[in-house]
């Protein structure tokens, strides 16, 4: 019997008894339509993540506290002082920060917001530009005043609108500052975005918004702007070397701070996300097992109650090798079938989540991927093979003469 | 010698079930005449479906020899009996075995499927036969359509499709009414003289059997003499 005759038996018999094939894939189709979808959900988050942390730049580079090593000298103004006064050859600008969660209010509205503590440069450095009034200057930073510069949702959360907000007088913590500034929206709900954060000058940071056991002169973070994305390299080890003899580490003692460049940040996220993805896909795939037993239950029950039919294949001339092929097709092909309505399956959902995303405003369009495609038909297509093989074989080894008289 | 289509000579068949061992044929020798018409028959438990497994190669002695045209088939591989049953056997069951999913032209087709030639005339050829045994109209109808006398016919179409040596038929008209049963017993009388088909049939009815060139009876796993 030829190949092509093989796959139109199959189908055949697949479509006399449409109820239980559909039940036989039904294990498969969940499973490749699960993997298809957290795939697609986790290659959408990926790229969200990515695509937000780009947005800050590519020129970013960050100076953090290495927590790993024992006492830590922590990160201080000066340190940012010393890396702008070194007229680095590579560093276009240095933006230290402090930051601390806060409750902001305004006559009976209160967000919990993120407040930072910084310098001028920021708004250069993290691009955060205003919509209204201005950032803050160094003369505010000098002079320690109470002033505030807010995201659009913190001005949406306090005053129910985001025009003509600058002037108005919120509170933080026991102090009142008034707004002199507006940040343009960033949109989404992306990680960092300045939507929801609050800016005042460095100095009125230290004093008053971070705990009073710090000493004035810690820094959270120092960011800092390469003079183009192709010397971040060379930015991040002068600035290395600069933090090196501030914080007096020798050749070979491990740094007490960290310096990371945009890159290594967006590395990091996306092999946060990776992990994610295969945790997720090996559920998935965990279920393609289980439905690859449903099939080879299946396939063992037709093997008993096709028996006569086996039998009579036999009589007229079926070698072993022919009847181990009609049942590997047939259950090749429930894998096949099963994992092309699963991708279908798959692909609804994954769009179905990208529109849940739209209508909350979550930056998240899932992406199907042609490699999750190509992988689960012919991982659907292997389960379908491996576990007919049983089922198939025990009809091929069928006797003749017994199988005949079976009723 | 040569006109001998089957020529079995002291066949052994020895089953062992569990710790007993049963002896269903004893050294049984017979010999088929090309052409010939002939009638098994014996009580239950006489040997007769074992000698009917084994002169349809669907089964091999457990010692003697068994010739079809002249070949010797008692101990050849699985494949190779396939293979043997293919080309020179047909069967006629009792419950006339179709397959039920599929039409009677297919269920004719079938035996040709498994050929390892790639004629693509099978349709024709299975179309014609059917012909023959009367199915002209009923081609594309499956086996529940049909009554149990054209399913019969079905069948017989399908055991003749190869051109076979010999076409082993076990009760033949067994479930079927006189009426049918006469008429299928006069299609394969019919067929015999036009082919020159040798016919092997198992049967209780005396009247099938009155039909035929030769009988012979079976007992205790050995032809009565």
């Amino acid at each position: 019997m030829n190949i092509l005759q093989f796959f139109k038996e199959a189908f055949s018999s697949l479509l006399s008894n449409k109820m239980r094939t559909f039940l036989t894939m039904l294990g498969i189709l969940i499973g490749v339509a699960a993997v298809i979808s957290m795939l697609a959900i986790g290659n959408g988050a990926t790229a969200s993540i990515t695509s937000s942390i780009e947005s800050m730049g590519t020129n970013l580079i960050f100076i953090s506290q290495n927590s790993d090593v024992s006492n830590p000298e922590a990160l201080t103004l000066s340190d940012a002082i010393a890396i702008s006064d070194a007229n680095p050859q590579y560093i276009a600008a240095v933006a230290p920060s402090v930051q601390n969660n806060m409750t902001a209010t305004y006559s009976g509205n209160s967000i919990s917001a993120q407040v930072y503590g910084v310098t001028p440069e920021y708004e250069y450095v993290r691009n955060t530009p205003t919509s209204e009034g201005s950032f803050i200057t160094q003369s505010q930073v000098d002079e320690r005043s109470t002033v505030a510069v807010i995201g659009v949702d913190i001005a949406e959360e306090l005053f129910n609108t985001t025009q003509n907000v600058v002037g108005n007088k919120i509170r933080l913590g026991s102090y009142v500052y008034t707004v002199i500034g507006l940040l343009e929206e960033q949109g989404g709900t992306s990680i960092g975005s300045s939507d929801t954060q609050i800016f005042v000058p460095i100095t009125t940071a230290q004093a008053r918004i971070i705990s009073r056991t710090n000493t004035h002169n810690e820094v959270s973070t120092i960011s800092i702007s390469a003079t183009n994305s192709d010397d971040v390299q060379n930015a991040i080890d002068e600035v290395t070397k600069i933090m090196q003899s501030q914080h007096g580490i020798l050749g070979d003692e491990e740094n007490d701070f960290t310096v990371m460049s945009q890159e290594s940040i967006t590395e990091a996220a996306s092999s946060i996300t990776a992990v994610l993805s295969i945790f997720l896909g090996g559920i998935a795939a965990i279920s393609l097992l289980v439905g690859g037993i449903g099939i080879m239950n299946i396939m063992l029950v037709t093997v008993v109650e096709r028996t006569r039919e086996i039998g009579l294949r036999k009589a007229v001339g079926a070698r072993k090798s022919d009847i181990l092929s009609q049942f590997l097709i047939e259950s090749l092909m429930i894998g096949l079938l099963g994992g092309i309505l699963g991708i279908l399956l798959g692909a609804g959902i994954s769009a179905l989540i990208g529109k849940i995303a739209v209508f909350s405003s979550t930056a998240l369009n899932p992406q199907i991927s042609l490699s999750s495609v190509v992988l689960s038909t012919l991982f659907s297509v292997g389960v379908g093979l491996i576990f007919g093989i049983y089922p198939a074989n025990r009809a091929a080894n069928l006797e003749p003469v017994e199988a005949l008289r079976t009723e | 010698m040569e006109k001998n289509v089957v020529e079995a000579r002291d066949l052994v068949k020895t089953y062992q079930l569990g710790e007993i061992q049963v002896d269903a044929l004893r050294g049984l020798s017979l010999k088929v005449k090309r052409g010939e018409v002939m009638a098994i028959m014996g009580p239950s438990g006489s040997g007769k479906s074992t000698l009917m497994n084994i002169l349809g190669c669907l089964d091999r002695p457990t010692s003697g020899q068994y010739l079809l045209d002249n070949e010797d088939v008692s101990k050849l591989s699985d494949d190779q009996l396939a293979d043997i049953r293919n080309r020179r056997i047909g069967f006629v069951f009792q419950n006339y075995n179709l397959l039920q999913r599929t039409s009677a032209l297919e269920n004719v087709e079938l035996p040709l499927r498994y050929r390892r030639d790639n004629g693509n005339n099978h349709k024709e050829m299975a179309a014609a036969m059917l012909e023959r045994v009367g199915l002209k109209d009923r081609m594309n109808h499956k086996p529940f359509e049909l009554s149990g006398g054209q399913q019969q016919r079905v069948a017989i179409a399908r055991a003749l499709i190869t051109n076979p040596a010999i076409i082993l038929a076990d009760e033949p008209t067994g479930n079927l009414d006189s009426k049918a049963g006469i008429e299928i017993m006069q299609l394969l009388l019919d067929l015999n003289k036009e082919d020159d088909v040798t016919l092997i049939i198992v049967t209780h009815d005396p009247g099938v059997a009155k039909r035929t060139n030769r009988i012979i009876h079976i007992i205790d796993g050995k032809v009565e003499k």
